[in-house]
């Protein structure tokens, strides 16, 4: 096992390589010119000028990009110009924000999405596999922005029921100091339960939003996936020996066909969470898509590079993780690999 | 599992996921902090707490308004609507307990009770520490000192602890008014020293996380991005005590969500928003929307004067009657901006900026134009806008477009990024294009200095040169600086007349500020710099 996670992340290096000069090169490439953007409105040439000898811009690029590799390789990701913070510490708390929301919306969209698919699957064709069918595709044919801007109108606006979406807490609760970085699990140690209540009725809304999104994906997967076993000699077999439907469904079926869903559920993780820039915008969370965004519009290269670097450990560290739980779930494939 | 338990299972959850949670209920001491608080919601936020610093952008302005004391600060008076409004002629003191103007230099009085936030007393070479800093630091805070003739560190002298002294390099009317802008504010030069360094000798990156000044309100916390929280000087001298104890400034990137949260009676206050939201607020009468005029400023349409066909003056009034200017104010604003269009033909000119062109739409007289200059069949060109604003410049740039079509104009629409605007305003490039520009110093030769001279700065976005022009503002300001009003009164109605009849850019409106807030909101205050003023605000 170690020998494979060595190996794997050994792969990874000359992918994150490329990763840092690709991003450096085209955050360079971009039309924008940051000094000017950041000289203000009233500035003249000199001004520009001088700011622009300020942030390291009047170099050569390659004199640059050794500087940037150098910061890099002492974890200093470069400071934000846009938000004047340093980029590392704002990934470091900007990043729980995101995984946290990100994390509770696929787990809403799991509990929904699994059995959904496995009913349709075991009843092809019936009500439940129209269902199916029609809550997946609203889903993800529904804009997230939309979605999110709905559920916001109808249950803060209309009903009430829901808290203003201002961010990850209530205006009047402080943050539970900094454990987890994830709101749920600080308050719950700092044992401060209104603030854990408040925390948990800001995520409700984003999370059913990027679970709205993200149905169709795990339960389409996992529909096709349960169709293909229930259709196997296997499944006929443990039938024919007498089990209890549940149990072949359950033990059987479902075990089998979990590989292709966890895949399913890894891509739709890690797209969630550096793609959920419209629902953070709209519920004013602070997370890191939104930080990206608007660093993007700026032409802060800084987050640029730290956001996209940050992504690319990222997916390398879930591919991991993915790869060892097929391991767990079916031993044929710890040995093939 | 059966299908059945397996139906209940799922349904219970669906339910538990999207159940409603009662709204927050307020605990006494809760409701207490609520009443004493101001929670603000807009689109962003300060990058940086000084704006002395590198790039600090406007929000961090108005942190800096609110948290620094400076020497002097304007009175209020009576603006459109009944709405106080900041008086450009009359100063008061704020740090400075009384000032002298003299012939050659201004001196001032500091209280001396004065404190800074961590309770050393303010004194003389604080304040010249600090406006050394202003005029030497670079970038925007030193050139807007220079629009006050204020450029040196010698120009500023301590004469005893409490008593500071500012020389003037030469007579200029805009030096008063300009120690009364954001810029020159007092910071504690003791405390920032220490935590400067050989690298960053005026201590910035210090002055960035945390104010480090006298004024009304501290920074208590500040996450970038998402919120500040100032809490209330108690210990505050420069003027009466401010009723609002604590200012929540939260950052709502979703224009709908601010509208939301203060029908909701959530928020209190919010700005940035669409004109038509502000119009519908208007209407509905749930909540109290101030519009007010930006002062010296002009949405307009730009000329390169340098290039054809823009070059020949025929083209440019041509443009001028083109415009759709009734369709722009009605589709584009919603009514809330004045019109800079279409005086009465008789209107003499006034000693006023900004003032309204005589211009009309009038496609009539504008074909008769384009054929005298000899573009009958029209021709091809390219308007461009700042994307940052495309709420009010796209659909403008659309009308304008649609209306040029008529005169067999093809115009391509260009939108152009806003980290990318300024860099494309320096170039000087763009054949067409729409913009705004307001100055902080409400006067007419500044505004005209930018805009029109030919010393081309950046603002003189049209490349516009003209000896004459050059004549009128140079006079005004000297006329202005040693107050001779009848030279000054007929230098300024000079270039006026001149900038309408040569028309390198076309005037289209005045905008508006726009601010909505709760009824129980009071003191609202319209400053040059638009931002809120929280020391005059008052809750219930």
């Amino acid at each position: 096992m170690l020998t494979l996670i060595g190996k794997r992340l050994l792969f990874a290096i000359p992918s994150l390589i490329g990763v840092v000069i690709v991003t450096f090169l085209l955050t360079r490439a971009l039309p924008g010119d940051p000094a000017a953007y950041f000289a203000g409105p009233a500035a003249t040439k000199e001004a520009v000028d001088q700011i622009r000898k300020k942030l390291g811009f009047d170099k050569p690029l390659i004199e640059q990009f050794v500087r940037y590799t150098n910061d890099l390789a002492h974890g200093d990701l470069g400071t934000s110009l846009t938000t004047g913070q340093p980029v590392a510490a704002e990934l470091r708390n900007r990043l729980p924000a995101s995984a946290e929301l990100t994390l509770l919306g696929l787990v809403v969209s799991i509990v929904i999405a699994i059995p959904l698919g496995v009913l349709a699957a075991t009843r092809p064709g019936s009500w439940i596999d129209h269902l199916c069918r029609v809550t997946t595709t609203a889903g993800v044919s529904l804009p997230v922005f939309f979605t999110g801007l709905v559920l916001v109108y109808v249950f803060y606006f209309r009903l009430g029921w829901s808290p203003a979406p201002l961010g990850r807490l209530d205006v009047f609760y402080s943050t539970p100091p900094t454990v987890t970085g994830f709101y749920l699990i600080d308050t719950l140690i700092a044992r401060d339960f209104e603030a854990f209540r408040s925390a948990f009725s800001q995520l409700i809304l984003p999370a059913v939003t990027l679970a709205i999104f993200s149905l169709a994906p795990i339960a389409r997967m996992t529909r096709a996936s349960m169709l293909a076993v229930l259709a196997s000699d296997f499944v006929r077999t443990a039938r024919a020996s007498g089990l209890s439907p549940g149990k072949v469904i359950v033990t059987y079926a479902f075990r089998n066909a979990m590989l292709p869903v966890i895949t399913t559920l890894s891509m739709v993780f890690s797209f969630l969470l550096g793609a959920n820039v419209l629902v953070e915008k709209v519920f004013a969370w602070p997370g890191i898509g939104s930080y990206a965004v608007e660093a993007l519009i700026a032409s802060d290269f800084a987050p640029v590079q730290g956001f996209v670097l940050t992504m690319a450990v990222m997916y390398v560290l879930l591919n991991l993780l993915i790869d060892i739980l097929y391991g767990v779930i079916d031993p044929r494939v710890r040995l093939e690999g | 599992m059966k299908r059945r338990d397996f139906l209940k299972s799922v349904s219970g959850l669906a339910a538990g996921a999207l159940a409603p949670t009662a709204p927050a209920i307020w605990s006494p001491a809760k409701a207490d902090a609520r009443s004493e608080t101001l929670l603000i919601v807009s689109e962003g936020g300060p990058n940086n707490l000084d704006i002395h610093g590198v790039g600090t952008n406007v929000p961090g302005y108005e942190v800096s308004w609110n948290c620094y004391d400076r020497l002097i600060s304007h009175e209020m008076k009576s603006g459109p609507g009944g709405v106080p409004y900041y008086d450009r002629d009359k100063f008061k003191p704020e740090l400075a307990e009384d000032f002298n103007i003299g012939d050659m230099s201004v001196t001032f009085k500091l209280r001396k009770n004065a404190k800074f936030h961590d309770g050393t007393p303010v004194t003389a070479k604080d304040v010249k520490w600090s406006l050394d800093r202003a005029v030497s630091v670079g970038g925007f805070p030193t050139f807007q000192m220079s629009a006050g003739s204020l450029t040196k560190p010698e120009q500023f002298v301590v004469v005893d602890d409490h008593t500071v002294r500012v020389d003037f390099l030469k007579k200029d009317k805009l030096t008063i008014p300009d120690l009364a802008v954001i810029v020159p504010c007092v910071v504690n030069s003791e405390l920032v020293k220490k935590n400067a360094s050989e690298k960053d000798p005026w201590g910035l990156e210090f002055t960035k996380q945390q104010t480090a000044g006298s004024g009304a309100y501290k920074v208590t916390k500040w996450t970038a991005g998402t919120e500040v929280v100032m809490e209330r000087n108690d210990d505050w001298v420069s003027g009466p005590m401010p009723k609002i104890k604590r200012v929540i400034w939260r950052m709502v990137p979703q224009a709908g969500n601010r509208r939301a949260l203060l029908e909701r009676g959530d928020a209190d206050i919010s700005y940035e928003l669409p004109f038509k939201d502000f119009q519908e607020m208007k209407t509905n009468g749930k909540l109290n929307v101030v519009s007010l005029p930006f002062s010296n400023g002009i949405q307009y349409i730009g000329m390169n004067v340098t290039k054809p066909p823009f070059d020949n003056p025929k083209v440019r009034q041509a443009m001028a009657y083109a415009m759709p200017y009734q369709k722009i104010m009605d589709a584009v604003l919603f009514g809330l901006a004045n019109p800079m269009f279409g005086a009465p033909k008789d209107k003499p000119t006034e000693v006023a900026w900004p003032q309204p062109t005589k211009y009309n739409t009038d496609m009539e007289k504008a074909k008769a134009l384009l054929a005298e200059a000899g573009y009958a069949n029209g021709f091809e060109t390219t308007i461009s806008f700042d994307l940052n604003f495309a709420g009010v410049n796209e659909p403008l740039c659309v009308l304008v477009q649609e209306s040029l079509a008529q005169l067999g104009i093809k115009t391509t629409i260009n939108k152009v990024p806003g980290a990318n605007w300024r860099t494309e305003l320096t170039k000087k490039e763009m054949p067409l294009f729409t913009n705004v520009f307001s100055g902080w110093l409400d006067y007419p030769e500044y505004f005209f200095y930018w805009c029109y001279h030919g010393n081309n700065s950046i603002f003189n976005t049209m490349s516009y040169k003209s000896p004459e022009m050059d004549k009128l503002i140079d006079g005004a300001r000297i006329a202005a600086a040693n107050g001779d009003t009848a030279a000054y009164d007929a230098d300024v109605k000079g270039f006026v007349d001149l900038a309408y009849t040569d028309i390198p850019r076309i005037p289209l409106y005045q905008p508006f500020v726009n601010v909505a807030m709760q009824k129980n909101i009071s003191g609202y205050q319209y400053w040059f710099h638009r931002r809120l003023d929280y020391r005059a605000m008052a809750k219930g």
